[in-house]
């Protein structure tokens, strides 16, 4: 139940990812010789295999360590002429971060189910501004913004548009060169491929400036030895992205029925637009509960979940991203997030709730 | 199924002792640190001791239940024990008086938010590695002095109150610091050689004044005797403590001179002999009792300080305040310290106590 932290690796990318971790491998991919030949002819294969899976061309993808690394490449790299990107209060840590290295950075506020509004982005918008960053679907509360409608303005603009497409990716059907955007970060262990790995798409057009320098890997856009074993896992497990779409039907079937067996208790509410959010998450505050309580309620009773995003886990400080959707703070201590993935079931789903109905009541009892 | 109890877990081998043999005696044990502070880096990178609330010593205690195969969680508690205890801790000293942040954190934090947490976990009790004792007969809890008197730690629990007490195991109050070291090694603990933490747990490196000045502006103040002669200056009365000699800076030639009286209101330390010191009686309030409290009169064992010799007095408890009278008169008393009453015919036995306010002069003999 906590897909949005990390999915479990598919067997497909376990085995591409096998073919590389035996002894004596794996090559170097930038070696002339046959052996890094082979190693290069497994980092292009992925490459095809997540640019498919995107929608982008081969070329117009950049292997990185992961999404953090990419955010950071999108945002740093795009800021080389304009100094000033405008950005949302409910990003990813890592865009917040990179982003507060430029020299001017706007941070949008949402509303209270976590959507961002056109009208100030319109006005946040300057001579100066290199870069729009947007997060596509909340990692928290699975909250969807409205691309078409910040693309198009942004191009009215002539400004870049970046899209942090981690949980979006695999989840909603889309072509990112149909859509009005210009980067787009993705990882791997989102969609149930290896961690190490993540991807931006840049389109073809766009020029941005490396952030790791001193070799001529990625076509000079990202310096380091390729991680072969990571991007061909990566690969593989892009090749079942087809697959995942398809099932995100029954999966918000399932988020539906988990909200329909918590909503009866007393005090339970829904964070985060309940139609314009991704099929598989569910962020539920309960009254009188603290949500880090009842993490560890649940992990007892072997339901995984998270209280927030894995990476802001441990502070008890409410939830940045609750908090910019005017959350009152009592509330977003309270929230849990339920993230669905492919492999549960409707008999896990009845489950999850028994316990959740169990733990919520037995902290009230004891508080 | 077995019965569920939560280890209060620091990373340090008494509490992961506590752990190892909780697990052996066959109980679903959870350990759990608390998150309660974030040490100065600066102050990080001198200490080379353990301290209980170092990020280190949470992994340390994460290692320590990898190690025994239990569930291991942090629960942040940084704001609550900021409020509860460090603030806490810089106002005593700004009222003129002797913080007792462990006992704070005890009643405030282990023994009311953690406890409360355990039991919503399902939990039947909740563990720690306190050297005390509690015997329960005929459905009350007694507390009691470890039988490892060097290690007593009697004294920093006398405020739980008796439902908590009902709830809580002290495993390592019958042992030996050297038995649980035994232990430690023979459960293979990876932290059986870990040194012992010694300071305050926010304050490693033992520099109160310090961490009272990174939190307030000190206001100077004058030193003087206690007929008002001005004998000097002092850099703020969070300096002192009652019976202090060192740090008085005054000049070359004066008679050796102690602290004997802090006027928080008007910033003045009053200086004076030894026998000024000594005290024959205090007054408490804020008690908590775990046995009856005492009627009037009653003769007791009573502890002003950790570590301090238990010594006999009388006590009377009326109202919310409790009058203490020692046998003989007592040195340097601190307000602000907790005082603890132990029976007088069972002298390991906690009653309870309460928070010094005064003491009582030794040539005085009227009470409030």
């Amino acid at each position: 139940m906590d897909h949005n932290a990390t999915t479990p690796l598919a067997s497909d990318a376990a085995e591409a990812m096998r073919q590389w971790i035996v002894p004596g491998c794996p090559q170097n991919a930038s070696s002339v010789h046959t052996e890094g030949r082979s190693a290069r002819d497994a980092v292009e294969e992925a490459r095809e295999a997540v640019a498919a899976a995107l929608g982008g061309r081969a070329r117009e993808i950049i292997f990185t360590s992961g999404a953090t690394e990419a955010n950071h490449l999108a945002i740093r790299g795009a800021l080389t002429e304009r100094s000033h990107v405008v950005t949302t209060a409910v990003e990813h840590p890592s865009i917040l971060a990179a982003s507060e290295q430029a020299t001017h950075r706007t941070i949008l506020p949402v509303d209270g189910a976590g959507r961002l509004s056109l009208d100030p982005l319109a006005e946040a918008i300057t001579e100066q501004t290199g870069l729009v960053s947007i997060v596509w679907a909340n990692n928290e509360t699975g909250v969807l913004q409205d691309i078409d409608g910040i693309g198009r303005l942004c191009r009215e603009h002539g400004v870049p548009l970046h899209l942090d497409a981690v949980q979006a990716f695999g989840r909603l059907p889309f072509r990112a060169h149909e859509l009005p955007v210009d980067m787009l970060t993705v990882s791997g262990h989102k969609v149930y491929g290896p961690q190490g790995v993540g991807a931006l798409w840049v389109r073809t057009g766009l020029s941005i400036a490396p952030q790791l320098t001193g070799g001529h890997q990625e076509r000079g856009r990202r310096a380091g030895t390729e991680n072969v074993a990571g991007i061909a896992g990566f690969g593989a497990a892009c090749r079942r992205i087809p697959a995942l779409i398809e099932d995100q039907g029954r999966i918000a079937a399932l988020r539906d029925r988990l909200w329909r067996a918590l909503s009866v208790l007393k005090g339970a509410e829904r964070n985060g637009h309940a139609e314009h959010v991704l099929s598989n998450t569910l962020n539920v505050s309960f009254s009188d509960v603290e949500g880090e309580a009842m993490l560890m309620g649940l992990d007892l009773a072997g339901v995984s979940v998270s209280s927030g995003s894995a990476c802001t886990a441990g502070s008890l400080e409410p939830s940045h991203v609750l908090v910019a959707m005017g959350v009152a703070s009592q509330r977003a201590r309270g929230a849990v997030r339920f993230s669905l993935g492919t492999e549960n079931t409707e008999a896990q789903i009845d489950t999850v709730a028994s316990h959740v109905v169990d733990v919520v009541q037995r902290m009230r009892r004891a508080a | 199924m077995s019965e569920r109890v939560v280890v209060a877990m620091s990373g340090g081998v008494d509490s992961s002792v506590v752990a190892g043999l909780l697990v052996e005696q066959g109980y679903d044990v959870v350990g759990i640190t608390m998150h309660l502070s974030d040490v100065p880096q600066a102050v990080l990178e001198q200490d080379q001791q353990g301290t209980c609330c170092a990020p280190d010593d949470a992994r340390d205690a994460r290692r320590v239940a990898a190690h025994l195969g239990i569930p291991h969680y942090v629960v942040n508690y940084k704001e609550h024990f900021r409020k509860a205890v460090m603030d806490r801790f810089v106002e005593d000293y700004q009222r003129g008086l002797t913080p007792s942040p462990c006992v704070r954190c005890n009643d405030e934090l282990k023994f009311k938010t953690l406890l409360e947490r355990a039991l919503s976990l399902g939990a039947k009790y909740l563990a720690t590695g306190h050297y005390a004792r509690i015997e329960r007969k005929n459905g009350r809890s007694d507390l009691h002095r470890a039988v490892y008197e060097k290690k007593d730690q009697s004294y920093f629990l006398f405020g739980a109150t008796r439902d908590a007490l009902d709830k809580v195991l002290f495993p390592l109050g019958g042992m030996t610091k050297e038995e649980v070291r035994t232990h430690a090694s023979r459960l293979d603990l990876p932290v059986a050689n870990k040194p012992e933490s010694q300071d305050i747990c926010f304050v490693p490196d033992g520099d109160y004044a310090g961490f009272v000045e990174r939190h307030v502006t000190p206001k100077p103040g004058i030193i003087e005797d206690d007929e008002g002669n001005v004998l000097g200056e002092h850099g703020g009365i969070h300096r002192y403590t009652i019976g202090q000699r060192r740090g008085l800076g005054l000049p070359g030639g004066t008679p050796k001179k102690f602290v004997i009286g802090i006027s928080a209101g008007d910033g003045r330390i009053v200086v004076g002999s030894d026998d000024d010191l000594m005290a024959s009686g205090l007054i408490a309030d804020r008690c908590n009792w775990i046995a009856e409290p005492p009627a009037k009169n009653t003769p007791v064992m009573a502890r002003c300080r950790h570590r301090s010799v238990p010594v006999p007095a009388v006590a009377s408890f009326e109202g919310d305040t409790l009058e203490l009278r020692f046998d003989s008169p007592f040195r340097a008393v601190a307000p602000g310290q907790a005082v603890v009453l132990y029976d007088a015919s069972d002298a390991t036995r906690v009653l309870g106590g309460g928070w010094i306010v005064r003491a009582i002069a030794a040539d005085s003999a009227v009470a409030t």
